[in-house]
C-alpha cells in the first residue's frame, strides 16, 4: 500500500468518526451517558498518552500527572471566569485578584504552559533521580501542589478550598475529540522525530545513549515538560467537562487511574492508551455501575453488590493484568491502517525485508 | 607519525578510590593501539574519562592538539571520538536502523552514505535492518554496537572489551572487523582482557596494572615478552 493511500484512508476514517459523532449529537439527547463517556474518554486518552510519553517512551517512571492536571484545570478556571461572575465565585475573597477573562482556547494553551513551567521547576531537582525514586518524588510533588492550591493565603487567586465554577465550557463532544486529537497528533510527531528516537534510546540504555552524545538531562527535561504541558491541557479540558473544579478531585488515585489505562493499553503504545482509555471509562462510568447498587432478583438479594464493589472488581482486574497480561492490549505495537491492510492481505513481513536504507 | 590522542598524567577517582593514577600514553594516527590488563586495572575508567562520561581528577587529554578535559560527551563525540561501551549496550527495543541513526545523533547531515558504508562493512546488519536489536545474537549485537559508533564518523574509535562473552569464532570475526575498520582509516584504541587477540591486532600496546601503565611496546613484541606471557597469555615460562 502506498503512503498516500494510507494517509488518505486515515484521514477518511477520522472524518467519518467526526461525522458519526456529529450525527449522534443530533439524534441522541445530550444528557445521554454515551456523551459523558465519550468526552471523559477523550480527555483521559490525552493524559494517558502524555503519561505514556514519559513512562513508555522515555523510561521515566513519573506519577505526577494528576498534579499537572490540577495546575491546568485551575489555570483554566481562574483565567476564564467572566468578570461579572467573579464576586459570586470568590465570595470569601472579595471577588479575587484577577479581574479579566480570557478566551477559552487561549486559556487552555496557557493552562498547558503553566503546567509546563511547574514541570520545569520541579524537574530541576527531581529528574536527577532514577526509577522508583523519581516516582515517589513526583507523586510527592503532585500532593504538595494540591495542598498549596488549597492554601487559604492563595485564596484570592485559587479560591482556597472552595469550588471554582461558572466558567465557560464547550458542550459538544466534537470539541473534546478535536482538542484531544490535535494534542495526541503533536505528541506522535514528537515521538517520531529525532528527539523521540533519543527518548527511546534513553529508555533502552542510558549509558549507551550518553555515549552517543545524547544529553540526558536536556532530553529528560524536554520529555517531562512536554508531557506535563499536555497533562495541563487535559486538566483544562477536564475542568470544562466537569463545570466546576476543586483541588480534592486531583488526588493520587487519579494518577493511578491514568497509570492503569497506560498499563492496560500497553506501555509504549499510543493507540493502546487511546483504546484502553475509552474502554476504562466506559466500563467504570457506565457498564459496571450496576456493581455499586444493590440488586434484588425475585426476592433474592445478589451478594457482594453494594456501594464501592466496583473498585474491588477493578483491583482484581489490575492484578490479573499485571500477573498475566503485562504487555497490555497492544504491547508496544501501534494500531494503524497499514497494519490492518497487511493483516487482511497477508503482506507486510515480506514488504519489510529487503528495503534496507530506503528511508 | 603524529599522535591523534595524547594523554598526560590522567587520573580518575570515584569518591576517594583512585582508579587511574596518573597515566600517560599516546595513540598515533591510523594505528591500532591496545590497553591490556586485568580486571580493575583502570582500563574502562580511562576510556570513560576520555569520552567525558566521568570527570578526570587531573591530567590532560589532547585530541589533535585540543584539550578535551572538561568537555561534555556531546562535544567530544562531535569532535570525532566515539566509545563502543562495554557489554554492547545496543538499544534493544529499537530496530537496527534506528540504532544506527542514533549513532549519528550529533550530526545533522545526510546519513544515507554512511548507512550504506556500514551495511557494506556488516552485510548481516543490512539483512536485519528492520529487526529489533534485542533479537540479534550476541555477536551481531557487538557488530551493531561497533557499526553504531562508526555512524558518528569518528577519527578515533574506542572499544571497551568487544570480545566479552562471545564465542571464540565470533571473537575472531570481531577482530577481523577491527582490522578492516582500521584499514579504512579510523584510528582504534582497544581495551581488552583477551590479551592474546589484542596484542596480535595491535601496532602499539600498553599494559595497565592497578591504575598505572607498567609496560609499553609493539604488539608483536609484547606478545613474545615472558612476563606478559605468564601474566596475561596463560603460557608458562619456558
Amino acid at each position: 500500500m502506498k503512503k498516500q493511500t494510507e494517509a488518505f484512508v486515515s484521514v477518511a476514517l477520522i472524518a467519518a468518526l467526526l461525522i458519526v459523532l456529529f450525527v449522534l449529537e443530533r439524534v441522541i439527547p445530550s444528557t445521554s451517558m454515551l456523551f459523558t463517556v465519550l468526552k471523559k474518554g477523550a480527555i483521559y486518552a490525552l493524559v494517558a498518552v502524555s503519561m505514556n510519553l514519559l513512562n513508555g517512551f522515555t523510561g521515566l517512571f513519573s506519577l505526577g500527572q494528576a498534579g499537572f492536571m490540577l495546575v491546568g484545570a485551575y489555570t483554566y478556571g481562574v483565567l476564564t471566569i467572566p468578570v461579572d461572575q467573579r464576586a459570586n465565585v470568590y465570595m470569601y475573597y472579595d471577588g479575587g485578584l484577577i479581574q479579566f477573562a480570557l478566551h477559552p482556547i487561549l486559556a487552555i494553551v496557557i493552562a498547558g504552559i503553566i503546567a509546563g513551567i511547574f514541570a520545569y521547576l520541579i524537574g530541576l531537582p527531581v529528574l536527577r533521580l532514577k526509577s522508583d525514586y523519581l516516582a515517589i518524588a513526583t507523586l510527592g510533588f503532585a500532593e504538595i501542589i494540591r495542598a498549596v492550591f488549597q492554601w487559604d493565603k492563595l485564596g484570592p487567586l485559587t479560591n482556597g478550598s472552595n469550588l471554582l465554577r461558572n466558567y465557560p465550557s464547550y458542550k459538544s463532544v466534537l470539541f473534546y475529540f478535536a482538542a484531544s486529537g490535535v494534542c495526541i497528533a503533536l505528541i506522535v510527531l514528537l515521538i517520531n522525530s529525532t528527539y523521540g528516537r533519543a527518548f527511546k534510546a534513553i529508555r533502552d540504555d542510558e549509558v549507551a545513549a550518553e555515549a552517543m552524545g545524547i544529553n540526558l538531562a536536556h532530553h529528560k527535561r524536554i520529555a517531562f515538560v512536554v508531557s506535563s504541558f499536555f497533562a495541563g491541557v487535559s486538566g483544562a479540558l477536564l475542568a470544562m467537562y466537569q463545570t466546576s473544579i476543586q483541588a480534592s478531585m486531583f488526588k493520587s488515585a487519579m494518577t493511578y487511574e491514568i497509570l492503569l489505562i497506560v498499563v492496560i493499553g500497553g506501555i509504549g503504545s499510543i493507540t493502546g492508551s487511546c483504546i484502553s482509555s475509552f474502554l476504562f471509562i466506559i466500563l467504570s462510568e457506565w457498564l459496571l455501575r450496576f456493581l455499586d447498587s444493590e440488586l434484588v432478583i425475585g426476592g433474592f438479594k445478589v451478594p457482594l453488590l453494594r456501594s464501592g464493589f466496583r473498585k474491588v472488581v477493578f483491583s482484581i482486574i489490575i492484578m490479573i493484568i499485571v500477573l498475566f497480561f503485562r504487555q497490555g492490549i497492544m504491547g508496544t505495537k501501534e494500531f494503524s491502517v497499514r497494519g490492518i491492510y497487511n493483516r487482511i492481505t497477508g503482506k507486510g513481513r515480506k514488504a519489510q525485508k529487503g528495503g534496507a536504507a530506503d528511508e | 607519525m603524529s599522535n591523534i590522542l595524547e594523554v598526560r598524567d590522567l587520573s580518575v577517582s570515584y569518591g576517594g578510590i583512585q582508579a587511574v593514577r596518573g597515566i600517560s600514553f599516546d595513540v598515533p594516527e591510523g594505528q591500532v593501539v591496545t590497553l591490556i590488563g586485568a580486571n580493575g586495572a583502570g582500563k574502562s575508567s580511562t576510556l570513560r574519562s576520555i569520552v567525558g562520561l566521568v570527570k578526570p581528577a587531573g591530567g590532560s587529554i589532547l585530541f589533535q592538539g585540543e584539550e578535551l578535559k572538561g568537555n561534555p560527551t556531546e562535544t567530544i563525540v562531535r569532535k570525532g571520538i566515539t566509545l563502543v561501551p562495554e557489554g554492547r549496550r545496543v538499544f534493544v527495543n529499537l530496530t537496527v536502523q534506528e540504532n544506527l541513526r542514533l549513532g549519528a545523533y550529533m550530526r545533522n547531515d545526510d546519513l544515507l552514505k554512511d548507512l550504506n558504508w556500514v551495511y557494506d562493512l556488516f552485510p548481516r546488519l543490512k539483512e536485519r535492518n528492520w529487526q529489533a536489536a534485542g533479537t540479534l545474537s550476541g555477536g551481531e549485537q557487538q557488530m551493531l554496537a561497533i557499526a553504531r559508533a562508526l555512524m558518528s564518523r569518528p577519527r578515533l574509535i574506542m572499544m571497551d572489551e568487544p570480545s566479552l562473552g562471545l564465542a571464540p569464532i565470533i571473537v575472531q570475526g570481531v577482530f577481523d572487523i577491527i582490522r578492516e575498520i582500521n584499514r579504512r582509516g579510523v584510528t582504534i584504541l582497544l581495551v581488552e582482557q583477551n590479551a592474546n587477540m589484542a596484542l596480535k591486532a595491535a601496532d602499539l600496546a600498553y599494559v595497565m596494572e592497578t591504575g598505572r601503565i607498567t609496560m609499553k611496546g609493539k604488539g608483536s613484541e609484547l606478545a613474545e615478552n615472558e612476563e606478559i606471557k605468564a601474566a596475561y597469555l596463560g603460557k608458562a615460562r619456558k
